[in-house]
């Protein structure tokens, strides 16, 4: 019979065969673990277990297409909040301890602190998905695979141009899920001063404003 | 004199008779037949399918919307259609400008931009659906002032 000695790395022979098998087995357990318990952080109940969650954007998420639609095919929160590749995912996972921190403070405990805090909450997340080319958008929707006979008028027009012009879904479809924080449109004195919403511009101060009227 | 009497005496008759067989008529309102504690069919109507410009019916009449506003928001902080329509976007975009009326103030004074009072764009103009009119409509616009 063939010693398996002979076989075996030094190290292997140290600690011996049976340890080593059950190391191996230690290993897959808390690999399995450790997923498992990412994954049950991943899921819209788990979110909205969180009152902070559930009272501000999962209500306002309740009237989008992405909540109810035709044919219940569904995008949940971490469908468009959390990555789906491995190190993003975990680079988003641990920021988000910054959360549970946030949580513990109670920065928007109430809806009215919510909302004061809606601007730099909703620049963080448009900021991220610019940065990611808005990735876990097309996870569902790529845009190769895009038919514009399908489509509207107008989005049959406009996405050509905007995938050419080098633009991410982020750009135009903000506030597609949750309301918006006030955005100063330079339509009046409403809203003057708050953020300005980019539509994928380089540089939103060069344009300039369109010039002219409309009849009547 | 007794003619009279005779004539008002007939049309009263000739008018209660009428009222008899209006009685004898079935009256339906909108809801039709349905007891107020039951559940009547609804139809179902769809946004009209994204259209070019719909023409006016009457001069001064505010242009429909020729396109869906399914998840279009109009609140304090954002107007969605002035994601568009704004003189600002409208260029980019394509879509109709705001027309001038929309910088009066209620005294017909000129303002710098929209008046807050037009702000709420689906007031006055509304999208269409495949509903068809639940009565016919023989309106007619007056002639156009030359």
């Amino acid at each position: 019979m063939m010693r398996l000695d002979k076989y075996m790395p030094a190290w292997l022979k140290r600690i011996g065969l049976t340890s080593a098998l059950l190391l191996f087995v230690a290993g897959i357990v808390f690999w399995g673990g450790f997923n498992w318990a990412l994954e049950w952080t991943n899921r819209e109940a788990f979110c909205i277990s969180c009152h902070e969650m559930e009272e501000n954007v999962f209500r306002e998420y309740q009237n989008t297409i992405h909540y109810t639609n035709r044919t219940g095919v569904r995008a949940t929160c971490p469908d468009c909040h959390v990555p789906k590749e491995w190190v993003p995912k975990i680079i988003r996972k641990i920021q988000a301890s910054n959360e549970v921190f946030h949580k513990v403070l109670g920065t928007i405990s109430t809806p009215e602190k919510f909302n004061a805090k809606r601007s730099q909450l909703s620049q963080n997340e448009w900021r991220r998905m610019k940065a990611n080319d808005s990735q876990e958008c097309r996870n569902c929707h790529n845009y190769d695979y895009m038919d514009y006979t399908e489509q509207g008028k107008r989005a049959a027009k406009q996405h050509p141009e905007a995938f050419v012009a080098g633009k991410t879904c982020i750009d135009c479809h903000k506030g597609i899920a949750h309301q918006l924080p006030a955005i100063d449109q330079h339509i009046g004195v409403q809203n003057e001063g708050a953020v300005v919403m980019s539509h994928g511009e380089e540089d939103e101060a060069e344009k300039p404003p369109a010039e002219g009227e409309g009849q009547n | 004199m007794r003619f009279i009497t005779a004539l008002t005496l007939a049309s009263a008759l000739l008018l209660s008779g009428a009222g008899l067989a209006g009685a004898q008529e079935k009256l339906l309102s909108e809801r039709g037949d349905v007891a107020i504690d039951e559940e009547m069919k609804v139809d179902m109507f769809r946004p009209e399918k994204d259209s070019d410009l719909i023409p006016r019916d009457f001069q001064k009449q505010p242009p429909l919307i020729p396109h869906t506003v399914k998840g279009y928001n109009i609140t304090q902080n954002f107007n969605k259609c002035m994601d568009c329509h704004s003189k600002e976007r409208a260029e980019e975009t394509g879509a109709t400008l705001v027309a001038k009326s929309h910088y009066l103030d209620r005294e017909a004074n000129k303002l710098k931009n929209i008046s807050p009072r037009r702000y709420f764009c689906m007031q006055c103009h509304v999208p269409q659906f495949d509903a068809k009119p639940l009565v016919e409509n023989t309106y007619k616009p007056a002639r156009r002032e030359e």
